[in-house]
């Protein structure tokens, strides 16, 4: 996969080395945390690991927490378990001090003694040695320790992260008790995915307003298209004009995968909606990581989604009763749906299983897989009643 | 308003909590509770606390939770 640079800073600036940073960025001020936070909040910062929850609130509940008997932790998530997605290790290979600069302000924001890098093997080492080279800089009053995360989809899960770096497994938690509030061994917890703490790192050089102005965001192009990648574009960019930043789908798709398999697809109708939570809301879709992947020419939308599903079914951390049993089954049901098995009680039966296990699970996993097909009965309806008669509208043969 | 919470990571179905607070709760296919109202944790009214409060107590798992005010 290669990575194409724009205009603009997160990566077209970003130098691997201290020095090269250094001439890109300039200093990094040192706000205090109260200011910071404001100008996160007045910036729009959300976060860019997929859920994108305002940064600002985060912010505000870790260092609401500081008084207490643990100083808070805070962790940069570059897991990326996504398989469609590269942007988090692109950045880090690109921009290590971005995302290191990120972490000490967060840190300093929430008032944390610690900090950890939670990555893939592949960007642990290089990682390691930004983080000495600031060291022997004299670069970060808060130590930084980075950890290797496990290659599977949910490992980047926010309970997740911190289970492991507890001494635990990496499964994510039940949510009664935050990990703003009670995290890393029970300390109070930020944890942050490593573009939005590279994101953070601009707001606090360049303010607000420019942010609103020039703000950008990485995406993962895969896929049918010239050239898969991962793109710096500007917030909001229309989605065709991100396919033809990545070469332009080989054929017009029928659909768009928009935000990872927790996503939805997007008709092809609609490939002209803007990248941005509002411009994506009406398909039930949302930039999430920026995970984006058009549909092959000929391709079935249904057997595709049936292949995610089943994808997904196995992805779960088998804990939760509702979605131990409730993935499976509805993978099953996309399947015979997918392989056209005429039995006109398929569509209810999705239905019926997706409303019996969205919420019920200890993290998004189940509420997540529910959007992409519920996304998929809706996007490709034609299909579904096609399939039911025996017939595919892509020429696809049972 | 106090609300029933899950932790369906300790939770194993077949439940006693069903039975104790059939208003609420009702199990799904697989035996585990599934709120009535289909919310993802079902407002407790006044009158039913004291049976949401015995449901609690008697998971065996300590799965279930009362929270909120
Ligand atoms: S909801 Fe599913 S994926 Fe999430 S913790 Fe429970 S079993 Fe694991
Ligand atoms: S009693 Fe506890 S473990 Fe049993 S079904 Fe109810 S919540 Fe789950």
């Amino acid at each position: 996969m290669t990575a194409v640079l724009t205009a603009g800073r997160l990566l077209g600036a970003g130098h691997p080395d201290l020095r090269g940073h250094d001439t890109a960025h300039g200093p990094l001020p040192r706000l205090p945390h109260d200011v910071l936070i404001g100008v996160v909040r007045d910036a729009g910062l959300t976060g860019h690991g997929g859920a994108g929850f305002p940064t600002h609130v985060k912010l505000a509940a870790v260092r609401g927490h500081a008084g207490g008997r643990r100083p808070p932790v805070v962790v940069g998530n570059g897991a990326e378990g996504e398989p469609g997605s590269a942007k988090d290790r692109t950045l880090l290979a690109r921009a290590p001090h971005l995302v290191l600069d990120g972490l000490q302000l967060a840190a300093a924001a929430v008032g944390a003694a610690k900090a950890h890098l939670y990555v893939r093997p592949a960007s642990a080492g290089p990682l390691a040695r930004a983080v000495r080279e600031r060291r022997a800089a004299g670069r970060d009053p808060v130590p930084v320790v980075v950890h290797q995360a496990q290659e599977a989809f949910l490992s980047g899960e926010e309970s997740a992260v911190v289970s492991v770096l507890s001494g635990g497994r990496a499964v994510p938690r039940d949510k009664l008790r935050r990990v703003t509030e009670s995290g890393v061994g029970g300390a109070p917890t930020l944890v942050q995915n490593v573009e939005t703490l590279a994101q953070l790192a601009l707001v606090a050089r360049h303010g607000a307003d420019w942010f609103r102005r020039s703000r950008t965001f990485l995406a993962t192009v895969t896929g049918p298209v010239g050239r898969p990648g991962v793109y710096e574009v500007p917030h909001g960019v229309a989605l065709t004009a991100l396919l033809a930043a990545a070469g332009g789908p080989v054929a017009a798709p029928r659909a768009v995968l928009v935000g990872g398999f927790h996503g939805a697809w997007v008709p092809a109708a609609a490939v002209d909606v803007p990248m941005s939570r509002e411009g994506l809301a009406p398909y039930g879709a949302s930039p999430g990581a920026g995970v984006v992947i058009p549909l092959a020419a000929g391709e079935c939308g249904l057997a595709r989604t049936a292949r995610i599903v089943g994808y997904l079914a196995g992805a779960g951390a088998k804990q939760c009763g509702p979605c131990l049993n409730g993935l499976p089954r509805l993978a099953a049901t996309m399947a015979a749906l997918a392989r056209m098995e005429g039995d006109p009680s398929l569509p209810a039966g999705v239905a019926r299983l997706a409303a019996l296990v969205r919420g019920r699970g200890a993290c998004g996993h189940p509420d997540g897989t529910v959007r992409l097909i519920r996304s998929a009965m809706t996007v490709f309806a034609d299909d579904v009643t096609a399939h039911l008669h025996g017939s595919c509208l892509d020429g696809a043969r049972p | 308003m106090t609300r029933l919470h899950v932790d369906w990571t300790a939770c194993q179905g077949r439940g006693h909590c069903t039975e104790l607070l059939p208003e609420l709760l009702a199990p799904d296919e697989w035996g585990y509770p599934r709120s009535t109202d289909d919310t993802k944790e079902p407002a407790v009214p006044v009158a039913l606390l004291p049976h949401a409060r015995r449901a609690v107590r008697h998971c065996p798992r300590l799965a279930l939770h009362l929270v909120g005010p």
